[in-house]
Protein backbone atom coordinates (compact mmCIF):
# COMPACT_ATOMS: atom_id res chain seq x y z
CA UNK A 1 0.00 0.00 0.00
CA UNK A 2 1.41 3.34 -1.07
CA UNK A 3 1.01 6.16 1.45
CA UNK A 4 1.65 9.79 0.47
CA UNK A 5 1.32 12.95 2.52
CA UNK A 6 -0.71 15.58 0.68
CA UNK A 7 1.27 18.85 0.83
CA UNK A 8 -1.94 20.90 0.71
CA UNK A 9 -4.06 19.44 3.51
CA UNK A 10 -1.39 17.50 5.37
CA UNK A 11 -3.34 14.24 5.36
CA UNK A 12 -1.27 11.07 5.26
CA UNK A 13 -3.39 9.51 2.57
CA UNK A 14 -3.32 5.91 1.51
CA UNK A 15 -3.52 4.95 -2.11
CA UNK A 16 -7.29 4.52 -2.31
CA UNK A 17 -7.82 8.18 -1.42
CA UNK A 18 -5.51 9.26 -4.26
CA UNK A 19 -5.52 9.19 -8.02
CA UNK A 20 -2.36 8.71 -10.07
CA UNK A 21 -1.73 11.44 -12.62
CA UNK A 22 1.25 10.09 -14.54
CA UNK A 23 4.69 11.52 -15.06
CA UNK A 24 5.66 14.83 -13.47
CA UNK A 25 7.14 17.97 -15.00
CA UNK A 26 6.07 17.43 -18.61
CA UNK A 27 6.63 20.46 -20.77
CA UNK A 28 3.76 21.03 -23.14
CA UNK A 29 4.46 21.40 -26.83
CA UNK A 30 1.35 22.64 -28.60
CA UNK A 31 0.46 24.53 -31.77
CA UNK A 32 3.52 25.84 -33.57
CA UNK A 33 5.90 23.27 -32.13
CA UNK A 34 7.88 20.84 -34.25
CA UNK A 35 6.43 17.41 -35.02
CA UNK A 36 9.23 15.76 -33.04
CA UNK A 37 8.62 17.88 -29.94
CA UNK A 38 4.88 17.32 -30.15
CA UNK A 39 5.37 13.56 -30.62
CA UNK A 40 7.65 13.35 -27.59
CA UNK A 41 5.28 15.44 -25.49
CA UNK A 42 2.34 13.21 -26.39
CA UNK A 43 3.89 9.77 -26.28
CA UNK A 44 7.32 9.55 -24.70
CA UNK A 45 7.16 8.71 -20.98
CA UNK A 46 9.67 7.53 -18.44
CA UNK A 47 8.99 4.06 -17.08
CA UNK A 48 11.81 3.56 -14.59
CA UNK A 49 12.48 0.72 -12.21
CA UNK A 50 13.61 2.97 -9.39
CA UNK A 51 13.29 6.68 -8.75
CA UNK A 52 10.31 8.31 -10.38
CA UNK A 53 8.69 11.76 -10.18
CA UNK A 54 4.94 11.66 -10.54
CA UNK A 55 1.76 13.70 -10.32
CA UNK A 56 -0.91 12.60 -7.88
CA UNK A 57 -4.28 14.02 -6.97
CA UNK A 58 -5.83 13.91 -3.50
CA UNK A 59 -9.08 13.05 -5.20
CA UNK A 60 -11.10 11.82 -2.22
CA UNK A 61 -9.69 14.53 0.01
CA UNK A 62 -8.90 18.19 -0.58
CA UNK A 63 -8.97 17.64 -4.36
CA UNK A 64 -5.57 19.18 -5.05
CA UNK A 65 -2.91 17.95 -7.46
CA UNK A 66 0.62 17.55 -6.09
CA UNK A 67 3.95 15.91 -6.94
CA UNK A 68 5.60 12.87 -5.40
CA UNK A 69 9.12 11.45 -5.57
CA UNK A 70 9.22 7.72 -4.97
CA UNK A 71 10.86 4.46 -5.93
CA UNK A 72 8.78 2.22 -8.19
CA UNK A 73 10.75 -0.84 -7.16
CA UNK A 74 10.54 -0.59 -3.37
CA UNK A 75 7.60 1.85 -3.01
CA UNK A 76 9.86 4.00 -0.81
CA UNK A 77 8.60 7.59 -0.78
CA UNK A 78 11.23 10.35 -0.75
CA UNK A 79 8.73 13.15 -0.38
CA UNK A 80 5.79 15.07 -1.83
CA UNK A 81 5.79 18.65 -3.02
CA UNK A 82 3.74 21.46 -4.49
CA UNK A 83 2.20 21.24 -7.94
CA UNK A 84 3.25 24.83 -8.63
CA UNK A 85 6.76 24.00 -9.77
CA UNK A 86 8.45 22.76 -12.94
CA UNK A 87 11.18 20.84 -11.12
CA UNK A 88 11.58 19.15 -7.74
CA UNK A 89 12.65 21.49 -4.89
CA UNK A 90 16.11 21.10 -3.39
CA UNK A 91 14.92 19.32 -0.24
CA UNK A 92 13.33 16.59 -2.36
CA UNK A 93 16.53 16.20 -4.39
CA UNK A 94 18.48 16.04 -1.12
CA UNK A 95 16.13 13.41 0.30
CA UNK A 96 16.66 11.22 -2.78
CA UNK A 97 20.43 11.80 -2.76
CA UNK A 98 20.62 10.72 0.88
CA UNK A 99 19.23 7.30 -0.07
CA UNK A 100 20.37 6.90 -3.69
CA UNK A 101 23.59 8.84 -4.30
CA UNK A 102 24.26 9.56 -7.95
CA UNK A 103 20.62 9.27 -9.01
CA UNK A 104 19.14 10.95 -12.02
CA UNK A 105 15.74 11.20 -13.69
CA UNK A 106 15.40 12.73 -17.16
CA UNK A 107 17.60 15.84 -16.89
CA UNK A 108 17.15 16.14 -13.12
CA UNK A 109 19.85 14.89 -10.73
CA UNK A 110 20.90 15.33 -7.13
CA UNK B 1 -42.43 26.99 -4.33
CA UNK B 2 -42.37 23.22 -3.95
CA UNK B 3 -41.87 21.63 -0.57
CA UNK B 4 -38.27 20.50 -0.24
CA UNK B 5 -37.65 17.10 1.34
CA UNK B 6 -34.43 15.31 2.17
CA UNK B 7 -33.34 12.23 0.23
CA UNK B 8 -34.40 9.61 2.80
CA UNK B 9 -37.05 11.46 4.82
CA UNK B 10 -35.09 11.14 8.05
CA UNK B 11 -34.46 7.39 7.91
CA UNK B 12 -32.73 5.95 10.96
CA UNK B 13 -31.14 2.71 12.09
CA UNK B 14 -30.18 1.55 15.58
CA UNK B 15 -27.43 -1.03 15.99
CA UNK B 16 -23.90 -0.78 17.37
CA UNK B 17 -24.40 2.94 16.78
CA UNK B 18 -27.35 5.06 15.82
CA UNK B 19 -27.40 6.13 12.16
CA UNK B 20 -29.72 8.93 11.18
CA UNK B 21 -30.40 10.99 8.11
CA UNK B 22 -30.73 14.45 9.60
CA UNK B 23 -32.88 16.11 6.97
CA UNK B 24 -32.25 19.21 4.93
CA UNK B 25 -29.12 21.20 5.70
CA UNK B 26 -28.14 24.54 4.21
CA UNK B 27 -24.73 24.27 2.55
CA UNK B 28 -22.73 26.86 0.66
CA UNK B 29 -19.48 26.21 -1.15
CA UNK B 30 -17.27 29.26 -0.81
CA UNK B 31 -13.94 29.64 -2.57
CA UNK B 32 -11.56 32.54 -2.24
CA UNK B 33 -8.46 33.84 -0.50
CA UNK B 34 -8.55 32.85 3.20
CA UNK B 35 -5.99 35.53 4.09
CA UNK B 36 -8.11 38.38 2.74
CA UNK B 37 -9.72 40.53 5.46
CA UNK B 38 -12.79 40.98 3.29
CA UNK B 39 -13.16 37.22 2.87
CA UNK B 40 -12.82 36.61 6.60
CA UNK B 41 -15.39 39.31 7.36
CA UNK B 42 -17.84 37.85 4.85
CA UNK B 43 -17.54 34.38 6.39
CA UNK B 44 -18.09 35.87 9.84
CA UNK B 45 -21.13 37.82 8.67
CA UNK B 46 -22.62 34.74 7.00
CA UNK B 47 -22.17 32.25 9.82
CA UNK B 48 -20.87 33.94 12.95
CA UNK B 49 -17.72 31.81 12.60
CA UNK B 50 -14.07 32.55 11.97
CA UNK B 51 -12.28 30.89 9.03
CA UNK B 52 -11.24 27.49 10.42
CA UNK B 53 -7.70 26.20 10.72
CA UNK B 54 -6.44 23.42 8.46
CA UNK B 55 -8.85 20.41 8.55
CA UNK B 56 -11.01 21.94 11.29
CA UNK B 57 -14.59 23.06 11.62
CA UNK B 58 -15.68 26.12 13.58
CA UNK B 59 -19.19 26.02 14.98
CA UNK B 60 -21.35 28.88 16.26
CA UNK B 61 -25.05 29.29 17.07
CA UNK B 62 -26.03 30.45 13.60
CA UNK B 63 -23.89 28.13 11.53
CA UNK B 64 -20.59 26.40 11.02
CA UNK B 65 -17.63 26.64 8.65
CA UNK B 66 -15.52 23.69 7.55
CA UNK B 67 -12.07 23.61 5.91
CA UNK B 68 -12.41 21.81 2.55
CA UNK B 69 -9.12 22.72 0.84
CA UNK B 70 -6.63 25.62 0.91
CA UNK B 71 -9.07 27.77 -1.07
CA UNK B 72 -12.46 26.25 -0.29
CA UNK B 73 -14.80 26.36 2.70
CA UNK B 74 -18.12 24.68 3.33
CA UNK B 75 -20.57 26.98 5.09
CA UNK B 76 -23.33 25.23 7.04
CA UNK B 77 -26.41 27.33 7.68
CA UNK B 78 -30.13 26.86 8.16
CA UNK B 79 -31.65 25.33 5.01
CA UNK B 80 -34.22 28.11 4.69
CA UNK B 81 -31.49 30.76 4.96
CA UNK B 82 -29.04 29.31 2.45
CA UNK B 83 -30.26 31.22 -0.59
CA UNK B 84 -30.26 34.57 1.22
CA UNK B 85 -26.85 33.94 2.80
CA UNK B 86 -25.41 33.04 -0.61
CA UNK B 87 -26.76 36.30 -2.02
CA UNK B 88 -25.30 38.39 0.79
CA UNK B 89 -21.93 36.65 0.39
CA UNK B 90 -21.90 37.68 -3.25
CA UNK B 91 -22.65 41.24 -2.17
CA UNK B 92 -20.01 41.29 0.57
CA UNK B 93 -17.38 39.85 -1.77
CA UNK B 94 -18.18 41.95 -4.82
CA UNK B 95 -14.93 42.95 -6.50
CA UNK B 96 -13.00 40.18 -4.77
CA UNK B 97 -12.07 36.97 -6.61
CA UNK B 98 -14.41 34.36 -5.15
CA UNK B 99 -17.18 31.83 -5.77
CA UNK B 100 -20.23 31.25 -3.56
CA UNK B 101 -22.74 28.57 -4.54
CA UNK B 102 -25.75 27.20 -2.68
CA UNK B 103 -25.25 23.42 -2.87
CA UNK B 104 -27.85 22.46 -0.23
CA UNK B 105 -30.02 20.43 -2.61
CA UNK B 106 -27.02 18.49 -3.91
CA UNK B 107 -26.23 17.02 -0.51
CA UNK B 108 -27.41 14.59 2.14
CA UNK B 109 -26.55 14.74 5.84
CA UNK B 110 -26.18 11.94 8.39
CA UNK B 111 -25.17 11.49 11.99
CA UNK B 112 -23.60 8.46 13.61
CA UNK B 113 -23.71 8.45 17.39
CA UNK B 114 -23.26 6.08 20.30
CA UNK B 115 -20.45 4.11 21.89
CA UNK B 116 -19.35 2.33 18.69
CA UNK B 117 -19.60 5.37 16.41
CA UNK B 118 -15.81 5.55 15.91
CA UNK B 119 -15.68 1.92 14.95
CA UNK B 120 -18.55 2.25 12.48
CA UNK B 121 -16.81 5.13 10.66
CA UNK B 122 -13.42 3.40 10.82
CA UNK B 123 -14.84 0.37 9.01
CA UNK B 124 -15.69 2.38 5.91
CA UNK B 125 -13.16 5.26 5.73
CA UNK B 126 -9.32 5.17 5.44
CA UNK B 127 -8.91 7.51 8.40
CA UNK B 128 -7.31 6.97 11.80
CA UNK B 129 -10.23 7.26 14.21
CA UNK B 130 -8.42 6.44 17.44
CA UNK B 131 -9.72 8.84 20.13
CA UNK B 132 -6.47 10.85 20.28
CA UNK B 133 -6.20 11.05 16.50
CA UNK B 134 -9.64 12.35 15.61
CA UNK B 135 -11.12 14.79 18.11
CA UNK B 136 -14.14 17.11 18.34
CA UNK B 137 -13.67 19.99 15.88
CA UNK B 138 -11.66 17.87 13.43
CA UNK B 139 -12.97 17.79 9.88
CA UNK B 140 -11.99 15.37 7.15
CA UNK B 141 -12.79 14.87 3.49
CA UNK B 142 -12.34 11.28 2.39
CA UNK B 143 -14.24 8.38 0.91
CA UNK B 144 -16.78 6.19 2.68
CA UNK B 145 -16.33 2.86 0.90
CA UNK B 146 -16.98 3.84 -2.72
CA UNK B 147 -18.37 7.36 -2.37
CA UNK B 148 -16.91 10.77 -1.52
CA UNK B 149 -17.81 12.12 1.90
CA UNK B 150 -16.80 14.67 4.50
CA UNK B 151 -17.29 14.29 8.23
CA UNK B 152 -16.61 15.92 11.55
CA UNK B 153 -17.03 15.16 15.23
CA UNK B 154 -18.91 17.55 17.51
CA UNK B 155 -18.45 18.25 21.22
CA UNK B 156 -21.15 15.69 22.08
CA UNK B 157 -19.13 12.93 20.34
CA UNK B 158 -21.58 12.74 17.44
CA UNK B 159 -20.17 12.22 13.95
CA UNK B 160 -21.74 14.32 11.20
CA UNK B 161 -21.42 13.12 7.61
CA UNK B 162 -22.08 15.00 4.39
CA UNK B 163 -22.24 13.31 0.97
CA UNK B 164 -23.85 13.82 -2.41
CA UNK B 165 -27.60 13.43 -2.38
CA UNK B 166 -27.42 10.98 -5.29
CA UNK B 167 -25.62 8.47 -3.05
CA UNK B 168 -27.71 9.02 0.10
CA UNK B 169 -29.27 5.55 -0.02
CA UNK B 170 -25.86 3.95 -0.54
CA UNK B 171 -24.48 5.90 2.43
CA UNK B 172 -27.37 4.93 4.69
CA UNK B 173 -27.10 1.25 3.78
CA UNK B 174 -23.33 1.35 4.18
CA UNK B 175 -23.46 2.91 7.65
CA UNK B 176 -26.31 0.63 8.73
CA UNK B 177 -24.38 -2.44 7.63
CA UNK B 178 -21.27 -1.25 9.46
CA UNK B 179 -23.45 -0.68 12.56
CA UNK B 180 -25.13 -4.10 12.37
CA UNK B 181 -25.56 -5.46 15.93
CA UNK B 182 -23.63 -8.62 15.12
CA UNK B 183 -20.77 -6.78 13.38
CA UNK B 184 -18.84 -5.60 16.43
CA UNK B 185 -15.05 -5.57 16.24
CA UNK B 186 -14.36 -3.68 19.44
CA UNK B 187 -11.18 -2.09 18.15
CA UNK B 188 -11.59 1.14 20.14
CA UNK B 189 -13.33 -0.26 23.23
ZN1 LIG C 1 -5.02 16.93 0.36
Amino acid sequence: MLILQCPYCGVTAEETELHAGGEAHLKRFGPGSSDDDFHDYLFMRENPRGIHLERWRHVSGCGKWFHAARCTQTLEVFGTYSAQTTEPPQQIKDAISAKRPGWSWRDVSG
Amino acid sequence: MSEAVSALNGASFAGLARVEETGLGGMITLRGDFTSAGFQAAVKAATGCAVPELRKITIADRGAVAWMSPDELLLLVDYAEAEAVTASLAEDLAGEHHMAVNVSDARACFTVSGAAAREVIAKVAPVDLAPGQFAPGDFRRTRFAQVAAAFWLDEADVFHIVCFRSVAAYMFNLLSTAAHPQAQVGVYS
